[in-house]
């Protein structure tokens, strides 16, 4: 007779549960990779709605500006107390410019805008389709004729790929300014020295890896917000939970990709 | 080609181990109003979602027109949908949009009319459901129940369809507003000369749109006929149901499989 003091049962429920965690997790594996098949498919073929790509460019993109802005500025700041404080430690506080611009263009800028653009515009995504998903909207898109995913995913999916790096590039800008800020008025470096140090260092490469990086979690984050949103559960609960999982999958997709993207950018 | 609009025959649908319909067969007559009756749960909204093409059906045949189109591709389905105007029971209207663009959607976006025309197209079809064109640049949101439900019906008229449908037209809705939905429902499908098929259990409603009832009832037809021989259908089923009786068949298996 089966008993839950059994060790034998204990160890077919512990392996029924694992098998089934990656049962589901091969699943969603699948049902992802289909939904970014059909997004890159209709992302190539017409109809387009332009006026939907613009408005979305404008919401990702200009609206998460001053988040971007300020995660940067700070971002910059912190980094270039910490550096020298460290590196004061073996009297290589010259060094610091070079830590600055460095840890901005390849990583801070590029991981911090995306975790912020996962929690602002990752979860407004999911909530939105989530929404027009309960309400029967993306139905009523269906019945008049036009494809919810051309309408909804394309146009957010495409700004969120174009739009981060731009963000980025401006972080970089912000977080080089926020080091220079604490180098020179905190730090008494001499402002000409901290610029020219700066741009000596930094190569193109090192902006250029950091771009590529913000298009994948760009990607990553529209993607995440639109799957999730739109395979959101029925009522309140059902968005609540298609938002959360949207902000979660997003941050350590993104934190996965960046180990990789370095790897792949920098072996 | 036959004198139905829709046929359907042997329809079966499952979520997992609930089957929702069992073997529907349902026939509409062009120009016909059919209003399939039945209570909560009964595969009504599924039906509805199974010819429109939202949902796919496991196994059986749904024709429009004598096309079968449970095996459309994508293509073919857009063009399908061209033949079809749906008011949903929330209404479903866009949030995002004036009331105007929303009645306009469809012809903007599917027929790539301009802006300029579908604005006057959507201004008179909001005359037909009775709003002014004042209400063509609000949103959503600042409609009452009823006038939402008259521009969702405005716009699932814009394309000048030839099936419409409705989901619970009347659901959420004081008697008065629900009969003038009603009224503007007959009229609309009348002028439009369109087929239409209602699912709703609202039996006020039943009568003043209904050419043809179905009900519906633990995912099968129980009864169809016209609406002239709904009240002496002999049928128990019906009966219970017209009647909105708590003893009957329909309660009792509800009953007993609770």
């Amino acid at each position: 007779m089966e008993s839950k003091y059994n060790p034998v049962f204990w160890l077919q429920n512990i392996c029924q549960m694992i098998g089934g965690m990656i049962l589901g997790a091969c699943s969603m594996v699948g049902v992802i990779s289909i939904f970014i098949y059909d997004t890159v498919r209709h992302m190539v073929t017409p109809p387009w709605y332009p006026s939907k790509i613009w408005n979305q460019f404008i919401s990702i993109g200009f609206f998460s500006l001053a988040v971007v802005g300020m995660t940067a500025l700070f971002s910059g700041m912190v980094i270039a107390l910490q550096s020298y404080t460290g590196f004061a430690r073996f009297n290589a506080e010259g060094a610091v410019a070079n830590v600055v611009v460095l840890t901005i263009t390849r990583e801070l800028a590029p991981v911090l805008a995306g975790l912020m653009l996962a929690a602002r515009v990752g979860a407004s995504i999911a909530a939105e389709i989530g929404t027009m998903k309960v309400t029967e909207q993306i139905d009523a898109l269906r019945t008049l004729n036009v494809n919810p995913m051309k309408y909804l995913v394309v146009p957010r999916v495409l700004a969120g790929v174009i739009m981060l790096p731009i963000l980025v590039f401006i972080a970089d800008i912000i977080g080089v300014m926020g080091g220079w800020l604490v180098g020179v008025y905190v730090l008494d470096f001499s402002s000409v020295s901290y610029i020219k140090q700066t741009l000596d260092f930094v190569e193109w490469s090192d902006v250029n890896s950091g771009l590529i990086k913000a298009a994948v979690f760009g990607l990553i984050v529209t993607l995440m917000g639109c799957y999730h949103g739109y395979n959101s559960g029925r009522g309140a609960q059902g968005v609540g939970r298609a938002t959360t999982n949207a902000v979660v999958s997003s941050a350590i997709l993104i934190l996965i990709f960046n180990y990789i993207l370095t790897q792949v950018l920098f072996s | 080609m036959t004198d139905y609009k829709i046929q359907m025959k042997d329809v079966y649908k499952s979520f997992g181990e609930k089957h929702i319909l069992r073997g529907i067969d349902l026939n509409v007559e062009r120009g016909t109003s059919m209003v399939i009756i039945g209570g909560s749960g009964t595969g009504k909204s599924v039906t509805l979602k199974c010819v429109l093409g939202l949902m796919h059906p496991d196994s059986g045949s749904i024709k429009i027109d004598d096309q079968e189109t449970t095996d459309f591709g994508e293509k073919d389905r857009d063009e399908m949908m061209k033949k079809f105007g749906m008011l949903f029971q929330g209404g479903a209207l866009f949030d995002s949009l004036p009331v105007w663009e929303n009645v306009a959607f469809g012809l903007i976006h599917a027929e790539g009319m301009s802006k300029y025309d579908a604005h006057d197209v959507a201004i008179e079809k909001l005359r037909a459901v009775g709003l002014g064109a004042k209400v063509a640049e609000n949103f959503p949101a600042e409609l009452s129940g009823g006038m939402q439900k008259r521009v969702s019906l405005a716009r699932a008229i814009a394309t000048n369809p030839e099936i419409i449908f409705f989901d619970e037209p009347t659901t959420g809705l004081d008697p008065i507003m629900a009969d003038v939905i009603n009224d503007l429902i007959v009229q609309c499908v009348k002028d439009l000369g369109a087929t239409a098929l209602t699912i709703t259990h609202d039996m006020s409603s039943v009568r003043k749109i209904a050419d043809n009832v179905a009900l519906l009832h633990e995912g099968k037809i129980e009864w169809t006929g016209s609406i002239k021989n709904l009240s002496r259908s002999g049928n128990a089923y019906v009966d219970q149901f017209i009647h909105g009786r708590a003893d009957g068949p329909i309660m009792k298996h509800a009953g007993a499989t609770e």
